[in-house]
């Protein structure tokens, strides 16, 4: 089942990602998803993307430095890899062209 | 007012660092996955501080709670482990369950792995606690871990070293003035032993010369007297409780006299008893500072470095000191010493104390001694039949297998994995092993009385007593023998494939492990067999040592030790007892062991050569029918301070060449001994001196009424021999009131001889017993279930008409092959083994009879015979119907 195939909030979980360079950690990711989405991301749900998306390696991660927040504990950081930067990148070609031959009278005045 | 305040300020930390609730925390503890705890923790932390600031403490700990409980479904799917732990427990008493079931059953093969692990556990048990004794010597003694023994390789020319517990004075006396950086020293000198005499009580007694320092480097604690000065003066003495209770009754000795060889020493000191793990052992303590001034004054060279053969020297070492850095004092000591001596060598090095008692072979020991090989023999044994109840248990839980791995087939499709099968399988045997130690435990109980019983040294080497260290230990010991047993087949029953056993039960690969039960069964056979034979051997050998024609007559000879008393009175009081025949006198008994030797010179005064003794008077041949060759008996009666005669054997005359070897001729020689001229007046044929391991050695017989006689030999014709012994125990009371009689006769004396080997033979015996009976019960049990499993098959062979004994030769062919080739293991091993290794250390044993190995195997096979026959017979006569009709 697990195949290279992005779910929809696997692909804007990963976009999150990179759009959050070096400081992608599951909270930042929540936060960031919610401000953009205006959906409400649950740390849980998120929690279960994260690892399911570095099972499919599209994903990496490693331990930041201990923290004094946090209860000490250290955050874990993720980082795209270069599967998932083709991942994306598919999805986006993906997108495009369909866009790109909708007629145009199609979606107009229906919005 | 104090109260109040600390409860508000109590409650003023919480509201200012609020933390989330504990119980979640565990929660998540308890159930994520390591690698991930932290980060999830962290989130939550994070969470929670956010949301203690937005939205109070109370909501943060209520979502701090909601979100453990989310997480906890995502990670349930991740990482299962902890689920299997949970269903593990639960699953335990479903697993005691069916084990006992099982167990309840097979009562047959229960039966068989329970006896078998019990009586073999049992022989374990003796081992474990026999070590434990030797180990737990000396233990009493504060100072155990630093303190040492002084001992001595003492080397003549270029003999072999011999090897000395003792050393002497002089080693004390110099380590003490010059090593620096030795805590404590003493010395204790041995021989001080007989009787003590206090008013009319007479108490004989063994004691040491032990110098002051004594109680400082020993913990015998004293009751009375002080421990710094009571071994201080000349003539001091320390009564055990139990001596001065014996010599003085209720009254306080210190202070009194106690009256030894017509001298008076003074009681100093109440020792409280030795206890029986203490390698020294004493009825009393005389001071040192007495040998000084009694032994001393008559020997020059009683402080010599030359006189190694009755001093101890122990002494303890600061904790910080390493025993080695000492060596090369004591070398240089030795180079020192050594450089006054021609052609000989004294040398003298540190044991520690725990190896006193389980060490090499010392001669001049103190104390009991074990050699550690008897230790690791008789492990060895136990070990082997431990071994082969196992095999046993592995071979019977394997062939089961078809009937129980339905069993584990369900449990691993419901989820059980690997590990858990495995730890199922240990658990039982583990169970099962703990039931057979209760069992093994009476066992025990049992084996110990006979086994202190079998030989009195033993009663007197260890106690074999229980304590709650020594129960622990035969808890883990049976709990190690239940993980060796049921390691394999734990091992097969978690690898079996779960779902071809649900699908077909007989596609299980039973069979494929037939090769390793067969060589279990003939590994089995095979130590069986060497058991049987080499017990078979042993005993033959024994009895012939025992029955061995030494070269003279032993028979109806009474020995009678005469302990100082005078053996002419003695001899004339016996003479007139009707059933004593001859008397004759002797130094020594010779053929048990004990040897007396002195240096013969014949005409070349370099040429000196060790010659065997025993001083004898002129009734001693003919009492013992000694076969003169050439010569005749001592004729001259010498008076005390005199002596002329000697009778020698021919390794004499072969040794010195005393005219060509020619027994006629060599009489009328002179040779010299002890520095006296003595004529050969007879020429002995060679006789067994020393024990039957010992080749025969030049001896010569002596006549000189010099020192008193040891023994009285009584030639004894009676018919009735408690009326006999009797009346001599009468004559022997009326010279001596104070020492028993101790009287034994010849024959019985060679045989305590050799009670070692008699021991041997009987501990051997009896495991091979045991290893027969374990092997046989395996046996037993693999027959009925092969005969068991192939029912079908016979009853079907049957109805196509097979004959009754066509199918027995077919049932029991396998078993039979496996016996044959056990056999032809076994009977090469041990013979091998015996002609090459062990008899060659008897200089006159008994050739290996083929009889012997032959009927032990034919024993052994027919046991096998009569089970293996008696089954496959049951089976053959099954009536096919009945058995075709269930199926």
């Amino acid at each position: 089942m697990k195949g290279s195939n992005l779910g929809e909030f696997e692909e804007l979980v990963l976009l999150t990602i990179a759009a959050l360079v070096n400081d992608a950690y599951s909270v930042a990711v929540c936060d960031e998803l919610e401000k953009h989405t205006g959906r409400a991301a649950k740390l849980g749900v998120v929690h279960a993307v994260l690892n399911r998306l570095e099972e499919k390696g599209l994903v990496k991660s490693r331990m930041g430095e201990a923290t004094s927040t946090r209860g000490g504990k250290r955050k874990r950081y993720y980082e795209v890899t270069h599967a998932g930067k083709v991942a994306l990148t598919n999805a986006k070609d993906v997108r495009e062209s369909l866009w790109r031959i909708i007629p145009g009278f199609n979606l107009e005045g229906s919005i | 007012m104090n109260r109040f305040d600390n409860q508000n300020n109590r409650s003023g930390d919480k509201s200012q660092v609020a933390q989330p609730p504990r119980w979640a925390q565990h929660l998540i503890r308890w159930y994520c996955r390591p690698d991930l705890l932290e980060d999830l923790q962290g989130d939550l932390n994070e969470y929670f501080e956010r949301n203690l600031k937005t939205k109070g403490p109370g909501r943060a700990r209520w979502i701090y709670c909601l979100d453990a409980l989310k997480f906890f479904r995502l990670y349930t799917i991740r990482k299962p482990d902890f689920l299997n732990l949970f269903i593990h427990w639960i699953m335990i008493g479903s697993y005691l369950k069916t084990s006992r079931r099982s167990l309840v059953r097979n009562k047959l093969f229960s039966f068989i792995n329970i006896f078998g692990l019990a009586v073999s556990m049992s022989v374990g048990l003796l081992v474990i606690s026999l070590i434990s004794d030797f180990l737990s010597y000396d233990d009493f003694q504060l100072k155990k871990d630093r303190t040492y023994r002084v001992i001595t390789s003492y080397q003549n020319l270029d003999e072999p070293a011999v090897e000395l517990a003792s050393t002497s004075v002089k080693v004390g006396q110099e380590i003490r003035k010059t090593v620096a950086g030795i805590d404590e020293l003493t010395i204790l000198r041995n021989g001080f032993s007989g009787d003590a005499h206090v008013g009319e009580t007479v108490v004989p007694f063994e004691a040491y010369w032990a110098d002051n320092s004594f109680f400082k480097v020993f913990s015998f604690p004293l009751l009375k007297g002080d421990p710094a000065t009571a071994l201080k003066e000349p003539y001091s003495l320390v009564l055990t409780e139990k001596t001065a209770k014996k010599l003085f009754g209720d009254v306080d000795p210190l202070g009194k006299f106690v009256r030894f060889d017509s001298l008076n020493y003074t009681v100093t000191g109440i020792a409280k008893d030795v206890p029986k793990l203490s390698h020294l052992r004493f009825d009393a303590l005389v001071s040192f500072a007495t040998a000084d001034a009694l032994l001393a004054k008559k020997d020059p060279n009683f402080h010599g470095w030359e006189n190694v053969w009755q001093n101890y020297v122990y002494l303890v070492l600061p904790s910080t000191s390493d025993p080695a850095s000492l060596q090369p004092t004591l070398d240089k000591l030795n180079a020192k010493e050594n450089a006054a001596l021609k052609n000989r060598k004294f040398t003298v090095a540190l044991q520690p104390l725990n190896e006193v008692v389980l060490s090499k072979r010392l001669d001049n020991s103190i104390g009991p001694t074990m050699r550690p090989i008897a230790i690791w023999i008789l492990g060895g044994l136990a070990f082997i039949i431990i071994l082969s109840a196992c095999f046993n248990y592995t071979n019977l839980s394997i062939a089961r297998s078809l009937r129980r791995s339905r069993e584990v087939g369900i449990r691993k499709i419901i989820g059980a994995m690997k590990s858990h099968v495995l730890g199922q399988f240990m658990a039982e045997s583990v169970i099962i092993a703990l039931m057979a130690l209760v069992f093994s435990f009476g066992l025990f109980l049992f084996l110990r009385t006979q086994f202190l019983a079998l030989d009195p040294h033993i009663g007197d080497l260890v106690t074999l007593d229980l304590s709650p260290r020594i129960i622990l230990y035969f808890l883990v010991f049976a709990m190690v023998v239940g993980l060796a047993a049921g390691f394999l087949p734990a091992l097969f029953f978690s690898r079996i494939n779960a779902l071809q056993v649900i699908k077909d039960a007989s596609t299980v690969k039973v069979f494929q492990r037939i090769s390793m039960r067969k060589a279990l069964i003939v590994i089995q056979y095979t130590l069986s067999l060497i058991f049987i034979a080499t017990t078979l051997i042993g005993y033959n050998q024994y009895r012939g040592l025992v029955l061995f024609d030494l070269g003279f007559t032993t028979e109806n000879i009474l020995n009678i030790r005469l302990q100082g008393n005078k053996g002419d009175v003695l001899a004339k009081e016996l003479s007139e007892i009707p059933a004593v025949r001859e008397i004759s006198q002797s130094m020594m008994i010779t053929s048990l062991g004990s040897i007396h030797g002195t240096n013969m010179k014949y005409t070349d005064p370099r040429d000196s050569a060790m010659v065997w003794l025993n001083q004898v008077d002129e009734h001693y041949l003919p009492v013992h029918n000694h076969k003169l060759v050439a010569g005749k008996n001592f004729t001259l009666r010498p008076k005390k301070g005199e002596e002329s005669e000697a009778i020698v054997n021919e390794q004499v005359l072969k040794r010195f060449n005393i005219a060509k070897r020619d027994p006629e001729k060599a009489l009328g020689n002179v040779v010299t001994v002890d520095g006296k001229k003595l004529t050969i007046v007879g020429v002995l044929k060679d006789f067994h001196y020393g024990t039957m391991d010992k080749k025969i050695e030049p001896v010569m017989f002596r006549y000189s009424a010099d020192e008193p006689w040891g023994y009285l030999n009584v030639k004894i014709a009676s018919t009735d021999l408690p009326a006999t012994m009797a009346s001599i125990d009468k004559a022997w009371r009326k010279l001596d009131k104070v020492h028993p009689l101790e009287a034994k006769f010849y024959d019985d004396q060679i045989e305590e001889a050799y009670s070692q080997f008699s021991v041997m033979v009987k501990v051997i015996g009896f495991i091979a017993f045991l290893a027969i009976c374990i092997a046989s019960l395996g046996l037993f049990g693999m027959v009925v279930f092969t005969t068991e499993t192939r029912l079908k098959e016979i009853s079907i062979r049957k109805v196509l008409g097979a004959t009754e004994g066509g199918l027995v030769f077919l049932l029991s062919r396998g078993f039979l092959g496996l016996l044959l080739v056990a056999s032809l293991v076994a009977l090469p091993a041990t013979y091998f083994f015996f002609d090459k290794v062990v008899l060659t250390n008897f200089a006159y044993h008994q050739p290996i009879g083929l009889s012997e190995l032959v009927i032990g195997i034919g024993l052994v096979m027919l046991l096998a015979f009569l089970m293996i026959g008696s089954q496959t017979l049951k089976a053959a006569r099954n009536n096919p119907a009945k058995v075709l009709k269930s199926e």
